[in-house]
Formats: structure tokens, sequence, C-alpha cells
């Protein structure tokens, strides 16, 4: 399957036309849709005329974008105008939104064409994607397992060669998690790098966008077009987008890599075998390893599942039939907003309101949430003293390989277990990604995560590149 | 930390957060609810009297912007995707005269 920078190279010089392109990924996603479930739609015919207007403006000599003929797949969580945005949600069946979220005017701009929207966990609320309310996304490379989530539909769109490459969101890892399980790339920025206007909100102090890719150049190509102050999102970073195609060659020579040697429990040997074996090709590389301890990690799960709930209970109050998605009529307001949510919203969705709305209410809104807040600082302040000592930091991005359907659908604690070595970064806000390398004992793909430090990209992408290369 | 979470306890959240469970829900949410807060109990053992609150990632200021005209969205286009809007408005069942 054709790379994101052949594409563009190919279409920009004219020895490839973005018709052809896409018509060639749109064959794949006849071929293969119905048993992947990728999408909860998919665009044909605007990804038709767009990549036309794109050849039209090659033949015309006019200047093309730096993704021009790209098929991108956006999650079903990113504003569309016009075009149906559900978040795999019954409440937003059906939902129009009178906007494009910045990242889609980017991708436009930039000459992407986007096939369509992926499937997800209910409002990103899992690591599975059976959680959302059209049914399950299924692990392209084995349909009898899960693809991770809560952005399946988006790796499963890119490792079944629907798309190019694909935007997810990730809150404890949904950009990881599912990139290590399909056997792609998926990266999560620093947060504030990414404009969130238009994505649709589930834990606002969490929350980021980031590209699921077949290789690291295609991914660091992407974000560097994604980046950027966005004056519609009060938070966003003010500054432009890091360099970060120009350091993929540079190797890790001198660089120091972080072992964490408290890492918690659970996670399987098979992984944990990737794991060493990463850290070998990075000293042959010419890096240093280097133990670090982060005591706090332990605690990252319990924090996570209180601050995220809680802050999901907050944004998910809108959902109350007035201003968009589905209603449930009854005789009065407070009637009418209990049975939309009560017939709109997911078990799990509902779990989480009910937790963060518990964690957040008066009596126990200290020994929570407050609680949970705290330990956030230690978890941060942990890393902060890591990063003084190493560049970046090597774990697991998933503690197994991709599980079978159903085997955590009845453990909700079983299920969040998944996350556990991705929750950190996203309650320090820092840039984590996920690269394949090798397979686990039952042959499917496992990802190693390269962490580092706010805006400390630059080195998490030269570490990745490094994986990439000896992978 | 608090005592175990009762089923009476979670049907008050669930009024809080608009949502209308049976009881058969309720029962099943408060099992699964104690289930994780009994998980959760491992902060516990912290001692964070000294710790400040970490909220969002960033120190973030207010963001201020000039005080002029944008364009907004199209009232339209966005009442058009409403369940029920009337003469420009979104139109909601009666809020008052019932015993809420």
């Amino acid at each position: 399957m054709q790379k994101l920078v052949e594409i563009v190279a190919g279409v920009t010089d004219g020895s490839l036309t973005a018709t052809a392109v896409v018509e060639e990924h749109l064959g794949r996603i006849k071929a293969r849709e119905s048993e992947i479930h990728a999408f909860n739609l998919v665009t044909a015919d605007q990804a038709r005329e767009t990549a036309a207007r794109i050849d039209a403006d090659v033949k015309a000599g006019k200047k093309v974008g730096a993704l021009a003929g790209v098929p991108i797949a956006l999650k079903d969580n990113m504003c569309t105008r016009g075009i149906e945005t559900t978040c795999s949600s019954k409440i937003l069946q059906g939902w129009k939104p009178p906007y494009d979220a910045t990242v889609v005017t980017k991708l436009r701009q930039a000459g992407a064409v986007v096939v369509g929207k992926t499937n997800l966990d209910e409002f990103a609320m899992g690591s599975s994607t059976e959680n959302s309310a059209f049914g399950p996304t299924k692990n392209p490379l084995d349909i009898s397992r899960v693809p991770g989530g809560s952005s399946g539909g988006s790796a499963a769109a890119v490792s079944a060669g629907f798309a190019a490459a694909s935007l997810g969101s990730d809150t404890g890892g949904s950009i990881r998690q599912p990139a290590a399980l399909c056997g792609v790339v998926g990266v999560k920025p620093t947060y504030g790098t990414v404009s969130r206007y238009g994505l649709v909100a589930f834990a606002s102090s969490l929350d980021q966008i980031g590209p699921f890719t077949s290789d690291v150049r295609d991914a660091a190509t992407l974000l560097e077009v994604i980046s950027g102050h966005d004056p519609m999102d009060s938070t966003s970073i003010p500054q432009n987008a890091t360099s970060l195609v120009s350091v993929l060659e540079h190797g890790v020579k001198g660089m120091r890599i972080g072992r964490v040697t408290d890492l918690p429990e659970g996670c399987e040997p098979d992984v944990l075998a990737r794991l060493e074996a990463a850290f070998d090709a990075l000293r042959k590389a010419g890096a240093t390893i280097v133990d670090v301890k982060l005591p706090s990690l332990q605690y990252c799960l319990t924090a996570y599942y209180l601050i995220a709930p809680a802050e999901a209970s907050s944004n998910l109050a809108r959902y109350d039939g007035v201003r968009y998605g589905n209603r449930v009529e009854a005789a009065d307001l407070n009637a009418m907003y209990a049975a939309t949510r009560e017939a709109g919203f997911g078990e799990e969705v509902k779990r989480r309101i009910m937790l963060g709305t518990y964690a957040l209410s008066a009596g126990y809104y200290d020994a929570y949430y407050g609680k949970a807040l705290k330990v956030r600082r230690l978890i941060s302040d942990d890393f902060a003293r890591a990063y003084k000592d190493v560049d970046t930091i090597l774990t697991p991005t998933s503690p197994s390989t991709a599980f079978k359907f159903g085997s955590k659908t009845d453990n909700p604690l079983a299920m969040y277990l998944c996350d556990v070595f991705t929750i950190p970064t996203n309650l320090a806000g820092h840039p984590a990604m996920s690269v394949p390398f090798g397979v686990g004992a039952d042959s499917m793909p496992v990802g190693i995560q390269v962490l580092a430090t706010t805006m400390g990209e630059q080195a998490m992408f030269k570490v990745a590149a490094e994986l990439e290369r000896a992978s | 930390m608090p005592e175990q979470i009762s089923k009476e306890t979670v049907v008050k959240v669930s009024r809080l957060a608009r949502l209308s469970l049976s009881p058969d829900q309720a029962e099943k949410m408060t099992s699964q609810l104690a289930g994780m807060l009994e998980h959760f109990r491992d902060i516990d053992a912290l001692d964070l009297s000294d710790i400040e609150p970490m909220t969002q990632p960033y120190p973030l200021k207010n963001v201020m912007r000039e005080d002029v005209e944008v364009k907004s969205l199209d009232r339209q286009e966005v009442l058009d995707q409403a369940p029920a809007a009337e003469s420009g408005r979104f139109r909601v069942p009666p809020t008052i005269g019932f015993d809420v």
C-alpha cells in the first residue's frame, strides 16, 4: 500500500492522479468494509469530487497542498459541516454539524481527501470499540479480535488500507492503544499543539487529536500539517508547528532513553520481551538506557478514572434534547431531559456520567475528585524528575496484544486496565506515540510506546524512527 | 474515604445527572460503582496534604481577543439540526406548572 508521502509526491508531480488514488482506496473499502466496519459513514461522492478538483488544479499548474490527494479518514467525533457526526451514539445520530473542526479545515486546505467518518466507542469511552452504538469494528489482522479503542475505526481504516492516514482523539490512550493493536503508528501530541475546536469534548483537560499512519514519516508529515495555534481553541499553545520530518534521520546516538523500573504489573511476558528488544535496538544505535522511577504510576488508573468521568459528566450535560441530536418527548422539561438521555446514551457512557457526577457531588468531592487532582500533580512531578535524566521513556503501549471480542465486556475494570501505560501521558499533558515493533506469542502486533516531555516531539520522533528502522 | 456507595445514593446521583435508571439498572450500577470505588481506594494510602491539585496540564490564563465583530454560525443552519425549533428559537416542553 502506498505511503502518504508517496501519494503527495506522485499527485504533485503528476505521475499519479488523486482520482486513481481515491478509487483504489474506495475499492478496498468496497471489498472489505462489510466485514471490518471501520466506518460509520463513507463519503465516496465527496471524496471523488475533491479528488477531481485536485487533479484539475495539478493540470492547470496550480500549487497544491502538503497532503494533495491523500485519502484520510476522520474519527466520527470531529465535526464536518453538513456531514453526519455521531460519536457512535444514538443521541447524536443524524446530526449534521453547522461547522468544520479546525483539523478538518486544515486537512481540506492541504488537499487531503476525506473518505469517511470512523467508528469509535461511544463518545470515545472504551478500549475496544465494543461500546459503539452501531456495532464493533473488527481488527483487520484477525477479525475475531478487537481493534482497540476508542479510535478503533481510525486504526482499522489505516491497517486495512481504506485510507492512507486517519485522525483519532486520545484522552487516555485512544490513539496509541488501537494503533498498537492494529499494527500502525499512532501519535498523541503535546496537549495544546493540535486545535480541538470542533472535536466533541470528552474530558477537556486530557483530550488531544493526533494521527494514525502506516509509518513514522507519514505521521510526522501529517502532524506538521494539523499542528499550530488556533484562536478558536483557548487551550491551544500560541506557537507554530514543530518541524518533525527534518529530524527523522538524526538517529539516537547520545540520547538517553528511560527504562521504568517500577512499571505497573499485569503486562504479558511476550509484550515485555519486545520492550527489551526495543531497548537493545536503541542501545545498538548508540543510545544510553537509563533506569528511572515513576512511583506514582501505579495510582494513575485511579486518578484518571475519577478525573475523566468527572469532566465527562459535565461535558455530556449538553446532550439534553434541546439544541442538537435526538429527543424523547415528555410532558415537561426535566422529564424530557431524563427520557432523552436514558434512551440516547449507552451503558458505558451512563456508567461514567454516574461515576463522574458522584465524584463531583457535595460530600464526596474532596474524597474523590479533589484527591485525584493531587495524584495528578504527583505523576506530573514524577515525570519532571525523570526527564532531568532522560530524553524519552519507553514502555509497552498496551499490556497485551489485541484481545478477543467479549473477553472484557463484563468487567469494566478489566477494560480500564488496558489503558494503564497510556493514561499517565494524558494526565501530564505530554506527547507519546506507539510504533509497531514485532509481534507477540499470538503473531499479533506489539506496539512500543515512546514518551517525551512537553513539546518533546522531536526527541520522540527520533526514537520512533530508529525503532522503525530496527523492526 | 466514604462508606460503600448505597443504592439510595446511586438513585440520587442519577437524578442529579438527569438519567432515569430502572430499579434493575440502579441495582447493577450500584454494584459496578462499588467495585470501582473499592479499587480507587488505593490512593487513600498517599499523604496528599501538602500537594497542590492539578486541574490541567498548563498554567493557562484567560485568553483575550480584540473586541471586534466576527462571523458566527448561521442561525438557520443551527436550528435546522435542533429536535424542535420555532420562530428562530429552540422549542422545549413546558418548564413550569409541573411537579419537578
